[in-house]
């Protein structure tokens, strides 16, 4: 053999897939279902790979690459290396509102480079973009997923068509617009947008992030369980709560636990527990009814983030959280709010809609006994608050208008 | 003028490579036994054994999630449009 195929390459070359329900396996492409049942596919890692300790892994760049034996990839990553890695916040006076032991943030509305965990899926996708060659990036989104495929497309040089309904937020629609994506607004709900992205990506070949390039896409999520880990001092907390919309994300966060115990990094693993928006909360039904089938919803919700109403993930996701131990909670609108003014003024954090669904979901979990006075939590906070400002607007008391004058200010003080 | 049946790439082997398909109006339970009856290895993927849709395979009557119709059930007539798309996508 000679040194030439010894030496480590270096190019990035995507792992192969298998059905997640029949185990057909098959080989690399941008494709997310199989061929013979239409299940899920799944990337397949070599159970043989070499993986680093947690001593090379604390050496390595701070970024979601640092776990990169556990991403779907061989080789070297090429574009988005620099996403990930965003801050555990201790929350002493939230773990004392919410009656438990610890409380940490995980504070991905710091996310970069478009302040949403979707930089972390958008990152692995757009690296399977160029492992395929393909040159048209695109996704269905409810608009932080927008943000995130158009912030890392203009990075990447791609172009990028970007689907999402109509009634989003404006910050989110500035957000995709500007970085020069072709953003098209669909009249319907997300789950319209869906299924038309699912038929785009089927006519033209593009790689929609969500769609076609799901199975690479999704195991950037995994990113998050990692991070905390390694930012707890490699151990696990008792408890993660986190948003759930289409389900992925709480799966892969499982997902992600599983496989640092199985690879000797953890004791443990946490209880999973989802949180929904009441108008949109059709994994939180499933779980609460003890049925497997989902049953679609329209949603009507101020989360819009989390309004998919046909989570592709649904039943996964509550396998998920049922294997683990946990349980979901749907929160209202108004308890949504007040979960985003709690979390801000316990912890200095502006979470998004979503956000405020987690915070209230934590606290509706630990009233009903289902988080406990010695559990070590953490919140999932996904996008950054001045993303959904409107959301707050009416709960905020307006600032009073005073002169320039001392008194003025005296009286306000009184 | 018929019903159009639209197939998602990944299901067009299975019909010998046609992606548009016409059948005749009844309903949708109905339509996908027919082309079941024309192309058999295409009906274990639309509908189980007891003849239901699967969780992970949408039907969609002009743009309408039949979830939200009549299921299989729903009725279609001459003109409409009958989408099939796999579930598992978004997110």
């Amino acid at each position: 053999m000679s040194a030439a195929t010894l030496a480590p390459t270096s190019t990035l070359i995507a792992l192969p897939l298998a059905c997640a329900r029949c185990g057909r396996k098959q080989d690399a492409a941008p494709v997310h279902i199989c061929q013979d049942c239409l299940g899920p596919l799944e990337p397949v890692y070599d159970v043989e790979r070499r993986l680093p300790t947690p001593e090379v892994i604390a050496a390595r760049p701070r970024s979601l690459w640092r776990y990169r034996e556990w991403l779907p990839f061989t080789g070297e990553p090429v574009e988005s290396t620099d996403t990930g890695w965003t801050p555990l916040i201790d929350a002493p006076a939230l773990a004392d509102r919410l009656g438990v032991a610890r409380c940490w943030i995980k504070n991905d509305a710091l996310s970069f480079p478009s302040l949403s965990f979707k930089d972390r899926v958008v990152s692995t996708a757009l690296n399977a973009v160029r492992a395929f060659g393909l040159d048209v990036v695109g996704c269905a989104s409810t608009g932080n997923l927008a943000n995130a495929v158009a912030a890392h497309a203009a990075r990447a040089g791609l172009p990028a068509w970007i689907f999402i309904p109509e009634s989003l937020e404006q910050a989110k629609i500035l957000a995709t617009a500007v970085f020069g994506a072709h953003l098209v607004r669909v009249r319907g709900t997300y789950d319209d947008v869906n299924r038309l992205c699912a038929q785009v990506a089927d006519r033209f070949g593009w790689g929609i992030v969500n769609v076609n390039l799901r199975a690479y896409y999704g195991e950037g999520s995994k990113t998050v369980a990692f991070e905390i880990a390694e930012q707890l001092g490699w151990r696990s907390p008792t408890a993660v709560v986190a948003p759930m919309a289409g389900g992925s994300l709480v799966t892969k966060v499982g997902k992600g636990f599983r496989e640092f115990q199985r690879a000797g990094f953890l004791d443990s693993t946490p209880r999973i527990f989802g949180a929904q928006a009441e108008g949109c909360a059709p994994i939180v039904r499933m779980i609460e009814h003890g049925t497997d089938t989902l049953v679609p919803e329209r949603p009507h919700t101020i989360a819009r983030s989390l309004a998919i109403g046909a989570p592709a993930d649904g039943p996964a996701a509550r396998h998920t959280i049922l294997e683990s131990g946990g349980w979901a909670r749907a929160v209202s609108d108004v308890a949504l709010v007040a979960g985003i003014r709690l979390l801000a003024e316990t912890t200095g954090i502006f979470a998004e809609t979503a956000g405020g669904v987690t915070v209230a979901a934590a606290a509706s979990l630990a009233a009903s006994g289902h988080l406990s006075a010695d559990d070590e939590v953490v919140l999932c906070i996904t996008g950054n608050g001045l993303k959904t400002t409107d959301a707050i607007e009416s709960a905020i008391a307006p600032s009073p208008l005073i002169e320039p004058r001392l008194r003025e200010v005296a009286a306000l003080v009184a | 003028m018929a019903i159009t049946i639209h197939l998602p790439t990944v299901l067009a082997p299975f019909a010998q490579g046609e992606r548009v398909l016409e059948v005749s109006s009844g309903t949708v339970g109905a339509a996908v036994q027919d082309i079941g009856t024309r192309f058999p290895s295409l009906l274990p993927r639309l509908a189980d054994s007891s003849g239901q849709p699967y969780a992970f395979v949408t039907f969609y009557v002009n743009d309408e999630d039949v979830r939200f119709l009549d299921g299989f059930n729903t009725p279609i007539a001459d003109g409409d449009e009958v989408t099939i798309v796999p579930a598992v996508a978004g997110g």
